[in-house]
């Protein structure tokens, strides 16, 4: 494993040291990793290890107590997030989130809530509401752009035909994928995943894979996920981050986090010989129930 | 469910609710306290409370019964809750009446001057009715502006009444003061009521819910005390008289060469005055409506809609939380703004108690009853909620009923909390709770209301 | 330092009042999370209860003031209690678990019908008790200023910190306090458990008003005037202390009391009279925009 350092060019997020406390409680306690650019970084550990903060500290929820992150976009230019107010992580440092527990706007259409993420372009083609109220063709023109690309959005994750539907309506894997569509229609350069395969199906999960892939490769957004499904973090994850008790306990490809005695005694709690025979058991897919939404 | 109650079990319900009746009327109903010459005289009404007991045991065994048949409708026509397949969703009456409901509003609000003149047999007859169509329509406005703080952006605001107070203290304190017409002071008075509201948003808007409603009472409350107690600028208590009248754009309403009876060689008519303010709010009203149908539209009404459904959803998609908020507080304050100085202009006086939380429960209980976001849901509210006490005063028969000495002005408030009450309960999402959408590839359609929220802040 | 003092007599006398409606709010708001609009309301119904009982016992002829005032006591208690349930029933309780705002709108209507009920019942003009209770122990005297506490302040001091101590032991030491803890914790567990939800809900609207109902019996005393829009601004206030100490913590309700209590006659006594209802409303804007959980209560942590 080729220690990084911090300043590789290829790292598109780079957490330093990063720490929060709760009063008394240490969620995360002395983090350090990086996400390459066009990569998928996966985050795992067991529940509690402190994964949620570490998402929240990274797209501005959270002020970490400690830490410095970096994320450096395409061009070159940097951004520091612990600085940034909340929403201008999305907006000038181009992160953009899922949630564990799916924040659509259920009140509003699939179409509506792509056009909801394409807020900022569409306020300034509206003039900041001054010429959008004149009713002026620009905007009209800008509107019809951000109709199509919500449109090609649409049509890939497979909703097309649900677009004037109300997202509330939707059954929960299709929730799920629209609200990563949703979170590319800001045009993200670094895409974090709040465990995006939690409560879908086998079928299902296979599809969110592709997504992803596409993601990666087709527009060249670099991936963060929180996830719980094994089978889902080996197959598509470029690399892997462990977390235990808000620390790093492994950092490398799949292939040897799998293999790594450190995360399989986190995980499962007992020894060595018994993992093997767990393992096969289980098919090294970790169930983790997942609480129901209220 | 069981399938009937016993009625002797209905008589014992409404037995009780009889008795809770009458602890309740003692002592407050049951003795009357008078200013005699040595203290308080104590009357004795105990006819009035058994009066009241046998009213509230009427009234609960008719629910009851109703209630009954009900259930024992229910139990033949099953339920759509158990139904499973999808039962099929036609739109009822109730969700296609928005479409058209609209225009027909405007629509009879346009001749509805015309339509009480011809009724009533000539203008000055017909000054009840359009008198009542103001009043009724600067309510619609009010309801309308404070819609885009409540029903679209989610933000509770029990203190809308203090941007009507701005808007009519500036039109009066410009008017009287400085002499400017009030063409130009409807524009600056929009103008400082929305600064106030940027002024009293910034510091509040980070609250939620509940809190949000008290701190804006609160604010509310202070700006009514302060125009009570600064006397020097605001008169205090006795308010400001002698505000100049609405013109013509420019040409008064009066008898004479240079009135406006004059100018359109029209025989002079104190009603051509009324007549103007009566369109003038219309008017008014309906740039609210517009503008807030238009800005639906825009991504800012698309913004205040989605941090009415999920401000953290919001924040992460790039969306400045406090500034999308502070427009939409600013936004309502204006046309609150605009409100206020119609009022001033229309009454020639303005005084604090004009203005106090009562004001804002109302237009707030409008919005709520109308359904949040519905323009036509409010325009109904305002005229159930204006219009429906109005009715009162015209009830003049109950004094055959029940005495010379009976008032039923005095019951209004008594019956509009009891009103606020039951709309709530009957309906807890107000008249039109579908919400349409903004954009769509095909067609519209209304969503439910069961799946739009009603906002956190 | 003279004035002070007594300042600080009156302070704690009128914060006592307060602090005992201002549990009401707390509970209320602690338990369903909704502020009960219409408790300022109820509380102003409480005092004319007083005020009428007192006419009446007085026109049966009880003359012993001891007497007249546990019976009135007793008698104001049950009624608003009666009141405080009736509230619930009726205008809350259809509403539960329904559109956040239906509950606020239903209880300012509550509010608006409960002021008018009794201006139409008794009239709108102020009611003035007989002054009974009179007179009281100086505490010292210096230059011709005598501070004073007044049998009817030692009267309200003592009755509050009974009414405190019995209140602290049936929420803290009793099954109905612990179901209404656990309700406050989480309703739909502790409806598992097997408590009562709704008739938990519906004591703590009672307690509520029977603690309204008190201060509502010492309102009436202290001032000797009530009058039917009494409820307004006295609600505001205690709402204010509940606030401020921290809204669902009820030492912090009574703590809260005192302190919006002394700020009112101090206010009063050094600045101007007429700007104490903006002082206090200021503090309550204040209070809830830079410390919205208060003095006890807890942060709330944004869930994401």
């Amino acid at each position: 494993m080729a220690t990084r350092r911090p300043d590789d060019p290829h790292a598109v997020l780079t957490v330093d040291h990063l720490t929060m406390r709760f009063g008394g409680l240490t969620a995360v306690d002395d983090l350090s990793f990086q996400a390459r650019r066009a990569e998928i970084t996966a985050l795992i550990g067991p529940n509690g290890a402190g994964k949620t903060t570490v998402f929240n500290c990274i797209t501005g929820f959270y002020r970490p107590s400690e830490g410095m992150l970096t994320l450096r976009h395409a061009d070159g230019a940097a951004h520091l997030l612990e600085r940034l107010p909340n929403h201008a992580v999305n907006r000038r440092a181009r992160v953009a989130r899922t949630f564990q527990n799916i924040r659509l706007f259920s009140g509003m259409t699939v179409l509506e809530n792509l056009m909801v993420a394409q807020h900022a372009p569409l306020m300034r083609a509206s003039g900041y509401t001054l010429l959008g109220l004149l009713g002026l063709p620009g905007y009209r023109r800008a509107e019809a752009e951000a109709v199509a690309k919500a449109s090609a959005w649409l049509e890939r994750i497979d909703l097309l035909r649900r677009a004037d539907d109300p997202a509330g309506d939707l059954p929960y894997g299709d929730q799920r994928r629209l609200e990563i569509a949703r979170a590319m229609c800001t045009g993200p350069e670094l895409l974090c995943l709040d465990e995006p395969a939690a409560g879908l199906n086998p079928r299902e999960s296979a599809d969110l894979a592709r997504l992803l892939r596409h993601i990666r490769d087709e527009h060249a957004t670099s991936v963060l996920l929180i996830e719980h499904d094994m089978a889902v973090v080996m197959e598509i994850s470029d690399h892997v981050v462990v977390l235990d008790y808000g620390k790093k306990i492994a950092d490398g490809p799949p292939r040897d986090i799998r293999e790594d005695p450190k995360v399989i005694a986190a995980y499962l709690g007992v020894e060595d010989e018994e993992v093997a025979k767990v393992d096969a058991e289980v098919g090294l897919t970790i169930p983790v129930a997942e609480e129901a939404r209220p | 469910m069981a399938a009937a109650t016993s009625p002797a079990a209905i008589l014992k319900d409404a037995g009780l609710f009889a008795l809770v009746a009458l602890g309740l009327c003692i002592p407050i109903v049951s003795h009357r306290t008078d200013l005699g010459s040595d203290g308080l005289a104590l009357t004795p009404r105990w006819g009035l409370v058994a009066g009241l007991c046998a009213a509230v045991f009427c009234v609960r065994l008719v629910q009851r019964l109703l209630l009954e048949r009900r259930a024992a409708r229910a139990l033949v026509t099953p339920s759509p809750h158990q139904a499973t397949e999808p039962v099929g969703a036609e739109p009822n009456a109730g969700q296609r009446l928005p479409r058209l409901g609209l225009p027909l509003f405007v629509g009879f609000a346009l001749f509805l001057p015309l339509i009480a003149a011809l009724a009533s047999g000539g203008l000055s007859p017909a000054r009840y009715w359009i008198d009542l169509g103001i009043l009724i329509l600067t309510y619609v406005m009010l309801g309308w502006g404070l819609n885009i703080v409540v029903g679209l952006a989610g933000l509770l605001d029990l203190g809308y009444v203090a941007f009507y107070a701005v808007g009519a203290y500036s039109y009066a304190l410009l008017s009287t003061v400085f002499g400017l017409s009030f063409w130009v002071c409807l524009p600056l008075a929009g103008l400082f009521a929305g600064l106030w509201g940027v002024m009293l948003g910034f510091p509040v808007l980070r609250l939620r819910g509940d809190y949000l409603a008290i701190v804006t009472l609160a604010f509310g409350e202070i700006i009514r005390l302060v125009l009570i107690n600064w006397s020097d600028v605001t008169g205090g208590s006795a308010g400001i008289s002698s505000i100049p009248r609405a013109t013509f754009f420019g040409v008064p309403f009066k008898a004479g060469p240079d009135g406006f009876s004059t100018l359109f060689g029209l025989p002079f008519d104190p009603m051509h005055r009324i007549v103007f303010l009566y369109y003038l709010i219309l008017a008014l009203a309906l740039v609210t409506s517009l503008v807030t149908l238009r800005l639906r539209r825009l991504p800012i009404g698309r913004a205040w809609e989605a941090l009415r459904e999920d401000e953290i959803a919001c924040r992460s998609l790039g969306i400045d939380t406090t500034k999308t908020k502070l427009t939409a507080f600013a936004l309502g304050a204006m046309f609150g703004g605009f409100a206020g100085s119609f009022f001033a202009v229309r009454q020639g006086f303005v005084s604090p108690e004009s203005f106090n939380f009562l004001e804002s429960a109302i237009i707030l209980a409008i919005v709520v009853l109308g359904g949040m976001g519905s323009q036509l849901g409010v325009a109904v509210a305002a005229v159930a909620m204006v219009g429906g006490p109005e009715l009162l005063r015209n009830l003049g028969f109950l004094k055959g009923v029940f005495g010379e000495g009976f008032d039923p002005n005095e019951f209004r408030l008594l019956l509009f909390g009891l009103a606020m009450v039951a709309m709530m309960i009957w309906r807890p999402r107000g008249l039109i709770s579908d919400r349409m959408p903004t954009v769509a590839l095909g067609q519209r359609k209304a969503i439910g209301k069961d799946l739009v929220r009603e906002g956190h802040g | 330092m003279d004035v002070f003092v007594q300042q600080l007599i009156n302070g704690l006398t009128l914060g006592s009042i307060y602090g005992l409606i201002a549990i009401g709010y707390t509970m209320v708001f602690g338990i369903i999370g909704m502020v009960n609009f219409a408790h300022g309301d109820v509380f102003m119904v409480s005092t004319f209860i007083a005020l009428i009982s007192f006419l009446v016992l007085t026109a049966l002829g009880i003359s012993s003031v001891a007497l007249a005032f546990l019976a009135v006591l007793v008698i104001t208690m049950a009624l608003t209690a009666l009141w405080g349930f009736s509230v619930e029933r009726i205008a809350y309780r259809p509403l539960r678990g329904s559109f956040r705002l239906a509950p606020l709108i239903s209880a300012i209507g509550v509010s608006i019908f409960l002021s008018n009920f009794v201006q139409v019942a008794q009239g709108a003009r102020n009611k003035a008790l007989p002054s009974m209770l009179d007179g009281g122990l100086t505490l010292f005297e210096r230059d011709g200023y005598a501070v004073t506490l007044s049998y009817k302040q030692i009267l309200i001091m003592a009755v509050t910190s009974v009414l405190l101590l019995g209140f602290w032991y049936l929420v803290q030491r009793t099954p109905f306090g612990r179901a209404q803890r656990a309700c406050e914790q989480d309703r739909k567990m502790a409806a598992l458990l097997g408590i009562d939800v709704d008739r938990t809900i519906s004591l703590t609207f009672v307690l509520g008003a029977v603690l309204a109902a008190v201060a509502g019996l010492l309102y009436l005393l202290y001032y000797g005037v009530v009058s039917f829009s009494d409820g307004f601004v006295p609600g505001v206030k205690a709402f204010t202390a509940a606030v401020l100490g921290g809204i669902g913590s009820l030492p912090g309700a009574v703590i809260g009391g005192l302190i919006i209590g002394l700020i009112e006659t101090f206010w009063s006594a050094y600045f101007s009279i007429e700007y104490k209802d903006v002082a206090a409303f200021s503090i309550l804007a204040i209070v809830l925009i830079f410390m919205p959980s208060g003095l006890l209560g807890r942060a709330e942590v944004e869930k994401v």
